[in-house]
Order: C-alpha cells, then structure tokens, then sequence
C-alpha cells in the first residue's frame, strides 16, 4: 500500500500530464499483476460500492479520537473531504507489515456484507494499523525509483478512500490508458479497447491486458467512443474548410450508447461505460433483428411514433427506472438512432473512412425498417450560412445543434481534434442575483464556491439555478471575500448574502417544474461573467425566464 | 467584554491591563505596548513604547519605527508596571516569542501569544508557566491538526531538494520571512548545495546571527549575477513571490511551501505549489491541550483562529473558557484564509515579507 500511497501522492501533486504518466509506467513497471489490476480499476474512476455507511464511519471516527461528534463535523467543514478528515482526526495507528493493495481490497470487501459491530470492529483496526503518513523508513524495498525522492505517502488518507469512494486525482481514464500503453508497448487504442465494459480486476486480467497476444474478447465488449470537439461559437465552423468535405446530421439531446449484436445476445452500452440491461426493451427488441457481428453507435431518444423527438426531460423519466413499466413505455416510447457503424460481419471496420462505414450502415438498416432502431439522418446545406440557417431551428427540434463529421475520417478513440465537431446553439443566458453560498469541497473546501442564484418576482427574489461553475480562482476569491463581509444569516452550512452581486448565467434547457420555487428548473446552470455594470434591480425578472420555456410543453 | 481582576480585559484596540496602563500585543498603534513576539500582527507599527524579551531585539529594531523606545527583559526577569509584575517567558514560536505573564496581588495571567511545543533549534523552547487565566492562541486549534516530529519534515525536505538537485532543477521554497525562513534554514543540509534567500528572508538572517542563532551560509539572491546556473541550489523566499517575474531567472524549479496549512490538501493544492511540508510554528490540537493542562488555569481565553471551537470543547471537559475574539466571526475565517497568503494566520501585514525586490 505504501507504493500505491506513493503513486496518490505524485499525481496528486503535479498537474502535468507527463509526470503523471510518468508516475503511472514507473508503478505499473513493478507492481504485482495483481495490484496494478486493482490500480487501474481505480485511477479509472471505479469504485468499491456501499462498504460502510459514512454516518458509522464519522460516528466511530469520533470514538476513536475521543472527541464529540459535533467536533467532528467542525473538522469536516474545514479539511471539505471526509476520507482525510477520518484520516487526520484519528490518532496515527502503528504500521506493523506493509500490505499489497490487492490484499487491502480481500480486506475491505467483507465489509459489505458485515453487520455493523464487526464493521465497526474492523474499521477500528484499520485505523490502529494505519500510520497518517507511510514511506521513508518502514521499507527499504518501496525506494524504487531512483533519481526521485521518497515521499511521505498519504497511506491513511487512500485507504479511506478506498473505503468512502473515488480519488478524483486528477487522472482520467484516457490517462491510466496511456501509461498502461507506454509501459507495456501496445498502442492506447488497443489497451483502452481492452479496458472497455466489465472486467474483474484481478492479475490474470492484467496480465491479458498487457499481453502483445491479447484477450480474447468477451461478446459484451463494447468500443471506445470517438467524441466531438466543440466549435468555438465566436468564429464559427468557417476555419473547418469547405462543408462538402463533411456529414452533417442533428446533435440529438439524448443518451449516446452502442448498441452491439453479437452471438445472439444484445448488449446496449452508455458513453459511461455502463451496461444498460432491462432499461431499453424497444430497443433491445429491434436489435434482436440485426446480424450477428454488429456494432452500431448512435443515440438514444424520447421520440413519438411520427418522429417527433421528445424533450430531454422525458427521457429523464425513463433513465431513473432499473425496470420500465408499461404506462411510462407507451408515454415515452424511446428509438435508437444509429449514426455510426464500428462492426460489421464480425470485422472492426473503425479504421475505415466514415463515408463508407455509413453506406454500409445505410444498407444494413435498410434491410429491416424497425421504427425504434433508425439511421441518424444527414442534413444537406451547401454553404455554412445555409447550415447555420438550419441550425437556428434546433430548439423547436429538440436538438442541441448540429454535428459535423468529416466524411474521410476514422472512427477515433476519444476526443481526438479534427474528425467530428460539435456546433451548438448558444445557450440562454439570464442575469441573475447571488444570494445563498455555500464552501465547496476538495480544491475548493473551506471557500464559498457554490451558489444560489435568483430572479426578481415582484419585490421578492425567487432562486432559479446553482451554479458552480465559471469563475476563475481570482474571482471566486473576491466573491468569497464578499460572502464573509455580507452574510446575513447562516442555515447549517449555506449563508444567506446581501444581494448584491448579479451574474450572466447560462443553461442548456428549461423545464416547469412542481418542486422549485420558481416553477422552472432549468439544466446545467453555469456562471458566463460577473456582471459589474449591474446592480441587484438591473438583474432579469422571472418573467423574463418564463418567456424562455418551450411554447408545446409536455403534461406531465 | 470579558475581564479578569485589574490584570487584564478585551478592549478593541486589543488585550489591555488596567493597573498597568499597558496593552499587550494592541491591535492599533498605543503609547505602551508589551509584545509576544516581532510578527508585526503582535508587534504593531506606530506605538510609542514597546516592552518585549531581549532576544527579540534585533528584530523588533529592524522592522518598528526608529522613533519608538524599547525596553528588553531577559527571560524570567521582571519589572513593575503600575503594581503589575510583568515577565517573559519562553513561547518557543521564534527567535525572542514570549509568554506574557502578569502578577497583581496573587493572580496571575499569561497572555501566550504563538507559541508552539514542538522542536526549534533557532529558539527557545516553550516552558509551562503556572496561572490563573491563560490566554491562548487557537490557529491550529482543530483534531486535525497534528504535526509530526520536526525531524521528519526536515528530512524530507532535505530528500526533495537533493532529488530536484540530481534532475537538474532549482528549488525554492516558501515560507514566512521572519520565523519559519529561519528555522527551514537551520534544518538544511548545506552539503547539497548554495542556500539563497529572497531580500526579506535575508534581512530575518541578520537579525538572527546577530542574536547568535547558528545558521547555515546563506546568499542573497539580489547579489549574485541573474544569469547564473541556478540548478541544485535551493531559494529561501516569501510565498508572495510564487508566479511572480522574480522567479524566472531561476530557470527549472520545483517549488514547495512550508506551513502548518500545508496539511490539508485542499489548501495544498489551492498553493498550487510542487509540495506543501507540513511546518509550523504553532501548538497542534495535542499539544494545546497539553499546553493547558500543564498551565491548569483557572479560566481560558481562546483567541486567535478556531476559538470557539477550543472553548467550548474545554467547556465540555469541565473547564472554564471563554472566547474573547473581538473580531467577528467571518473575519477570523478570512484570516484563515489570507493565512494562506502569507504564512499562517498572519494577514499579509508585513510589508517587508511582501516586496518582490533584490
């Protein structure tokens, strides 16, 4: 655990890219199989679910530093992570033998089926067997990297991480992808096609991962997702050369996801890399009609039998259910739009050029007319003006805007720049007055960094959005001086601000809504600028929000 | 506005002695001032006459008005105020940091400035002194907060700069001018290379060789040719020359802060700082609890940081304690913040620490 301690804490403490791989290969070059399955299932974003409930974990947490609950909360609120804080508060326990971090894992997972007075029994001796800081001095062993220091590992602090959820240590997927790559010589897109859809962490894992010969992969396997860039809404798509050289289809406002057909088994995948099973039976029907050897991406979609495409918001309603019942299913039927095809008769066909790849789409899908299993279809516009014309239309649409795809490009692993690209609609934008912060948490523990923002109804403000994000850290220094100095009132931890502030905020949709206030809320809040030349009264009236909903709007 | 005897009450220009006529470490310029310590958020600009221990005299000196008057009292030493038998004491915080203690007719208070317990090769270390009303800092004053033996910090960060100095690279590493500068100093190993300082550092240098603090050499960074190799030497500088022009010369740094903030992570990263060393100069959550046993007060003043937070535990152990703040709430939380700044929660009023100048 100490060398994986260490490895937390190199990433932790650079934010360059190269060092951070750096930091990776030299782990990866020397861990156990085992242990660099276990890793990389972390630094992937996954997680141990459901251990031990954090309100145990704090209350024991408490007992064991000897000191009142509410002091724990007090201690909380000024580190702003609960892992360090359980880390920091108790007592430093003595390190007897260094375990591997897959002999952690063998430890943590019985917790979940624990009851609770062996829970917390074991907690507790994790906690005496965990020094706050392991490293120099306990293992000579662990001094692997030569020419590099040896530092303090934070070992306390990534075991209760393992124990309340994700790093967050500023290492993608993409990243631990890359290291995996460079230290064992395959290419990123190999390893991070491996690395797609479930796979047990263990070292034969590992070992398949890393292996020149490869796994042979399992039907489920689904592909890695090509992404779009998007285009800077200033200069617009004219730097991208002539429209001609590229497809233009809608950029639907619904769950990207592949759909695969293999074996006579369906597997429906988000861009999450989560399995979708049971949640799509439309879909998952019309598929059963496709070839064997079959990989189509595309998006999923609200949409009425006459092609009209619901709002987002409807789709929600489906996407919070494990299991659909037949009211919702006749409410929100849902269709697959493909727009891409990554398998065909078996082969990978992602190196080919999208022209091609989308007439072989168009003549599988062809073939059987399902009305929940379509092709995306292409937009024609000759100049960029025509296309921007087009694209004005996309709210009544439901759509978010149009994507362009070269008609010559492969099919990339990520967000590789140049073949697809996004052009959105500009968002709606509202001026809006700070009233209610709250600290953040991580990076920004312990500033005022979220906060509330409303809209004048009468004399009355009436909150609209949270919003967290958009200002730069000068800014939201100032307003964190701010909140201090004009705090009327505290409730737990958000205080009440003299509104004074008004801010340009922008979001993607709008909805009425019966649990806000305001009757509306509104999708992905974001702070665009701090409005100076505006005082409190020169912000937005609700009204003006109203103004802004869609004219149809669904019953609900 | 709480009060013990005639020894001493919280006033707004700050802690104030009635039967002295004297305010302790005031907060606003006065006639009489008796100071823990040179920080000038204890030490104040613009007072007529300042009391203090006598190893802090250089300092003091050097950053005060040249037309104040000083009086120094050896540790232990006392004199008589208006009846009051004043004293200093060891505060082990930084060259000449001093406990306060007050005496009038058998009461005693100690007013404790910063003081820390823990190891410091460039001062004296912290002696419990016996009283009835302890006034005490409370920076730091949260479970969290644990600092490890000194030793082990210096040895780490003796280990980054000999692994920055073998990848070619400059270190610089942050800390408050006056005080921590001093003691990062002292625990490096001059064998590894130059040790240079930013002017202020360099300043806090002489004061203290002039008070016979051993240090190791040290160079001003302002009196050597820029174009230099800079790489495999380490910079002593002010955390308010990070990303600043002042350190490009330097070429390929690693940087580092030194700071009891410096062990949570969230403040660490904010730094954005190579690496944050846990360093402080204040008492930890057990060592101010240690710190109070020791002193078994009849009544605590917590000041200074999480003061509420101190008194009302101290309240739940069956003590008596009180908050005697005169700051509101969301200022002290700014002075956290600003801690940041600088160093530990000290507003960034020192002007010296500030300059970005050679």
């Amino acid at each position: 655990m100490i060398r994986f301690a260490e490895l937390y804490h190199r990433l932790d403490s650079t934010t360059k890219t190269n060092e951070k791989i750096a930091a990776m290969v030299a782990y990866f070059s020397t861990a156990d199989p085992a242990d660099a399955a276990w890793a990389t299932y972390f630094l992937s974003g996954n997680k141990l679910r459901r251990l031990v409930p954090t309100k145990l974990l704090r209350q024991w947490a408490a007992q064991e530093a000897s000191i009142p609950d509410w002091l724990f909360e007090e201690s909380y609120h000024a580190v702003g992570d609960l892992a360090e804080t359980l880390a920091m508060v108790v007592p430093p326990g003595k390190l007897e033998t260094d375990m591997s971090l897959a002999q952690w894992v063998e430890i943590l997972l019985p917790l979940r089926d624990m009851d609770e007075e062996k829970q917390r029994e074991t907690i507790i001796d994790i906690w005496r067997r965990t020094p706050i800081t392991a490293g120099r001095g306990f293992d000579s062993s662990t001094q692997t990297q030569t020419g590099l220091e040896i530092t303090s590992a934070p070992m306390r602090f990534v075991v209760m991480k393992l124990i309340t959820g994700a790093f967050r240590v500023g290492v993608s997927k993409r990243l631990v992808t890359r290291a995996i790559a460079k230290q064992c010589g395959l290419t990123a897109d190999i390893v991070s096609h491996r690395l797609m859809g479930n796979w047990e962490p263990s070292a034969t894992f590992y070992k398949s991962l890393i292996d020149p010969d490869g796994p042979d992969a399992s039907a489920s396997q689904p592909y890695p997702f090509c992404l779009a860039h998007p285009i800077d809404l200033a200069t617009g798509p004219e730097p991208l050369g002539d429209p001609g050289d590229y497809f233009v289809e809608w950029k639907w406002d619904g769950i990207r996801g592949q759909v695969i057909r293999r074996e006579e088994q369906t597997f429906i995948w988000s861009r999450g890399e989560e399995l979708m099973e049971n949640r799509w039976p439309e879909i998952e029907a019309a598929a059963e009609s496709l070839p064997n050897g079959c990989v189509l991406d595309g998006e999923i979609l609200a949409s009425l039998p006459d092609g009209q495409v619901l709002p987002f918001a409807q789709l929600q309603r489906r996407i919070a259910r494990k299991k659909v019942g037949k009211k919702l299913l006749s409410e929100v039927p849902v269709v697959f739009r493909a727009f891409d095809l990554l398998e065909h008769e078996g082969v990978d066909i992602r190196s080919q050029r999208l022209e091609s790849r989308r007439e072989k789409l168009e003549a599988l899908l062809d073939r059987f007319d399902h009305p929940n299993l379509r092709i995306c279809d292409l937009i024609s516009g000759n100049r960029w003006d025509d296309l921007a014309t087009i694209r004005e239309t996309s709210r009544e649409k439901n759509a978010e805007g149009l994507m362009l795809k070269r008609r010559d490009g492969v099919y990339d692993v990520g967000r590789v720049r140049g073949t697809w690209w996004k052009w959105k609609i500009a968002p709606h934008t509202i001026d809006a007055v700070l009233i209610y912060a709250q600290k953040g948490h991580g990076k920004r523990a312990s500033l005022f960094t979220d906060y509330t923002f409303a809209l004048w109804d009468g004399d009355a403000l009436v909150p609209i959005a949270k919003a967290y994000s958009g200002l730069d850290d000068q800014e939201i220094r100032k307003v964190d001086q701010f909140v201090r100095k004009n705090t009327n009132d505290t409730f737990g931890p958000v205080r009440s601000v003299t509104p004074e502030l008004v801010m340009e905020i922008a979001f993607e949709g709008l909805q009425r809504s019966t649990r806000h206030k305001s009757g509306i809320a509104t999708r992905f809040p974001r702070i665009v600028r701090w409005r100076h030349d505006k005082k409190a009264k020169d912000a937005n009236q609700l009204s003006d929000l109203l103004d802004l909903l869609p004219p149809v709007v669904e019953s609900d | 506005m709480p009060a013990f005897h005639q020894l001493l009450e919280t006033t707004p220009r700050g802690l104030y002695c009635p039967a002295g006529d004297f305010y302790v470490d005031p907060h606003f310029p006065v006639d009489r001032a008796v100071v823990t310590h040179a920080h000038t958020d204890h030490a104040r600009w613009g007072c007529k006459r300042y009391l203090a221990a006598a190893p802090s005299e250089h300092l003091l000196r050097m950053r005060m008005n040249d037309d104040a008057e000083f009086d120094f009292l050896h540790y232990g030493e006392s004199i008589t105020i208006g009846g009051v038998r004043v004293s200093f004491h060891p505060a082990g915080h930084m060259l000449g940091s001093a406990q306060v203690r007050l005496e009038q007719a058998g009461k005693v208070a100690v007013v404790g400035g910063d003081y820390k317990l823990g190891t410091d090769s460039t001062c004296q270390p912290w002696e419990p002194v016996p009283c009835d009303l302890f006034v005490t800092e409370t920076t730091f004053g949260l479970p969290v907060y644990r600092w490890q033996p000194q030793q082990q910090t210096t040895d780490a960060i003796n280990d980054w700069w000999r692994a920055n100095r073998d990848a070619g690279k400059c270190c610089v590493l942050y800390g408050y001018a006056v005080g921590k500068s001093q003691r990062l100093i002292a625990g490096l190993d001059p064998s590894l290379g130059t040790i240079y300082t930013h002017g202020a550092v360099e300043k806090g240098n002489e004061a203290y060789r002039k008070t016979g603090v051993q240090l190791p050499e040290t160079t001003f960074v302002g009196s050597v040719d820029r174009k230099q190799d800079w790489s495999g030497s380490i910079v002593i500088a002010v955390p308010s020359a990070h990303h600043t022009p002042w350190m490009r010369k330097f070429g390929k740094v690693s940087t580092a802060m030194a700071s009891g903030w410096m062990a949570v992570r969230g403040a660490r990263r904010r730094r954005s700082v190579d690496r944050g060393f846990v360093m402080s100069d204040h008492v930890d959550w057990p060592t101010l609890l240690e710190a109070v046993e020791l002193c078994d007060p009849e009544i605590v003043w917590a000041t200074h940081g999480y003061s509420s937070v101190v008194a009302r535990y101290l309240q739940e152990q069956g003590r008596n304690a009180e908050v005697i703040d005169s700051r509101s709430r969301a200022d002290q939380e700014t002075v956290q913040e600003t801690g940041q700044e600088t160093d530990e929660a000290k507003p960034a009023v020192d002007a010296g620490s500030t300059e970005v100048s050679e």
